[in-house]
């Protein structure tokens, strides 16, 4: 145990994810002998990030403003829509440069063990959305683990009455990879989903 | 398919030992609480990552050590694999195949293939249905990796279905309402489809162990009492589950949960699914549990396992067998016919602590164990 502001530095970063009690110390201490300028840069950051970022208010993404790039952007199709669990899957599927329509992040997944339910996620937001009529696919990106399986499963039941094409990410195989090296589950799923060339 | 070679450090009792094996009839005798069984558990635990005697890995790293390893090197059609498993408790396990790292512990499975009797399968007659569940699950995944898989998924989905019902059983006795249970019917399409697979399997492999249960008492027993066996569902209204496709099991299943959602609200738990059923045991016209004598019992539990045992060698890859401390349990005339069953298996470990125990058919190569050493004597 150290005294005062070193200790208690370390509490804070100890609680941050992936952040042990080993990682905390090193970090404190390098943040003591770093440049005074440098930590009050990464101060400001760490304030404007909280201050600053807000929710858009139409897809739940990370925004700057009232409405994220995404939504703003008068480029894409409002016909498609992509559900994610969170801000970083937007950012994943961005990447990939394939998708041009619009998203909607839930926050989360289906979780009664972490006791979240369809409340505690942006659901009731999704189906207003939807009943605007302007959406013709809704695509299901969740994680592909029982949770997310669980929460697309949801929606899925949750907006048939609405008539949409509603689709699900393919699992399969990784691009590059050798079918040996792949386990049961995945290249189970891989079979399932496969089509004709 | 035999073991090589066994090396153990920091497990059990052993700091370190190294073992080389030989095909056929191995035997290890040794005064009690030497570690005879601690070699068999070892190799136990290669083949399915988990031991027999115990449910948590803390009791297998010796006192003071902070992992335990087992090395062991594993012969296939001529070919030689080597196996490390590292066992580190409160952490996750460690594998190496050949000589490079495994991502998943499941693809360890498979690499040896074992089947272990020992006296503490005593329970599958007399225990829990649980110990039978293990007891199929086991040898299922054994047979087909891929149902390590379903398995977990099973459990995961069950896992959340049991939270979400407990959630609202709660909210209910503390007065409230009900708590949500708008997520409950996707619970249920999950729980059906894995658990569906999950059955299908056990179904298809309790028919194949039919027929080798009861030849296998037949064969301790010298033909005192016939032994069947049957799978009971926990959601049927007899127990009895025709074989049916993964399709319509999974139908059955997810309208046996609609009609029990009452009860399960009501419990707050999940009351229907594979994770309930049981394995009928029965000699004659009576349950073998509750009316079997002790004898009997231990007959009809070696049967399991030895049904096991023909089962996997009926498909191609001889597994290894091990009987620990069985034979002193054993009259003379079961130990005699025990030992022509497996005379001509590919490898027999055997554990004992009297030698004369043994009968002459399975003393093959010849071990002491005494102060946490093993010695090749003969």
């Amino acid at each position: 145990m150290y005294e005062g502001a070193i200790q208690d530095l370390i509490d804070e970063l100890g609680r941050l994810p992936g952040v042990g009690p080993k990682s905390a110390q090193r970090i404190a201490f390098h943040v003591l002998s770093a440049d005074a300028v440098d930590v009050k840069r990464l101060a400001s950051a760490l304030q404007r990030v909280k201050d600053l970022v807000k929710f858009c208010t139409s897809c739940y993404n990370v925004a700057e403003s009232e409405q994220c790039r995404i939504c703003r952007d008068p480029r894409r199709t409002n016909e498609v829509l992509c559900v994610v669990e969170e801000p970083k899957d937007v950012v994943a599927i961005e990447r990939t440069g394939e998708f041009r329509g619009r998203y909607h992040v839930l926050g989360g997944a289906i979780n009664p063990l972490e006791g979240v339910g369809p409340d505690n996620l942006k659901v009731r937001e999704l189906m207003t959305r939807l009943s605007s009529g302007e959406v013709k696919e809704l695509i299901l990106a969740t994680d592909p683990n029982t949770e997310g399986e669980a929460t697309a499963t949801y929606l899925a039941l949750l907006v048939k009455p609405m008539g949409l094409h509603v689709t699900r990410l393919a699992s399969g195989l990784p691009v590059g990879g050798d079918l040996e090296y792949a386990d049961e589950i995945t290249l189970g799923r891989a079979f399932e989903g496969r089509r004709a060339v | 398919m035999y073991v090589r070679q066994l090396e153990l450090v920091d497990f059990r009792n052993y700091p370190r030992v190294a073992v080389d094996l030989e095909q056929g009839p191995c035997v290890f005798v040794g005064r009690n609480g030497q570690g005879k069984t601690n070699l068999v558990e070892a190799l136990g635990y290669v083949a399915t990552l988990g031991s027999h005697r115990v449910a948590t890995d803390a009791p297998l790293v010796r006192v003071g050590a902070q992992r335990a390893v087992v090395r062991t090197a594993v012969v296939q059609d001529a070919r030689e694999l080597l196996i490390e498993l590292s066992i580190e408790p409160g952490k996750a396990n460690k594998a190496r195949l050949g000589r490079s790292p495994v991502t998943r512990m499941r693809d360890v499975l498979g690499a040896l293939r074992m089947v272990l009797f020992a006296p503490e399968d005593l329970a599958l007659v007399r225990g829990d249905p649980s110990e039978r569940r293990r007891y199929l699950d086991e040898l299922l995944t054994l047979r087909q990796p891929r149902f390590a898989g379903v398995r977990a998924d099973y459990d995961r989905v069950l896992k959340q279905r049991n939270a979400l019902l407990r959630t609202s059983y709660l909210a209910k006795r503390g007065g409230g309402s009900r708590g949500d249970l708008s997520t409950l019917d996707v619970w249920d399409v999950h729980l059906a489809k894995y658990g569906a697979e999950l059955l299908a399997g056990r179904l298809e492999l309790v028919a194949a162990l039919v027929p080798l249960v009861a030849k296998a008492y037949d064969a301790v027993s010298a033909g005192r009492g016939s032994a069947q066996l049957s799978y009971s569902a926990s959601w049927t209204d007899d127990g009895s589950v025709a074989p049916l496709s993964v399709q319509n099991l999974e139908e059955r299943l997810r309208e046996a949960l609609q009609a029990s959602r009452a009860s399960e609200v009501e419990r707050g738990t999940t009351l229907v699914g594979p994770h309930r059923d049981d394995l009928t045991l029965t000699l004659g016209d009576v349950p073998a549990k509750g009316y079997a004598s002790h004898g009997e019992s231990w007959s009809y539990a070696l049967a399991l396992r030895l049904a096991a045992y023909d089962l996997l060698r009926s498909e191609g890859i001889e597994p290894v067998l091990a009987l620990d401390d069985v034979f002193a349990e054993l009259d003379a005339g079961r130990r005699e016919r025990l030992a022509e069953l497996v005379s001509d298996s590919s490898q027999t470990l055997v554990t004992c602590a009297v030698e004369a125990d043994v009968p002459a058919a399975l003393r093959g190569t010849r071990y002491e164990v005494g102060n946490g050493e093993v010695r090749r004597v003969g």
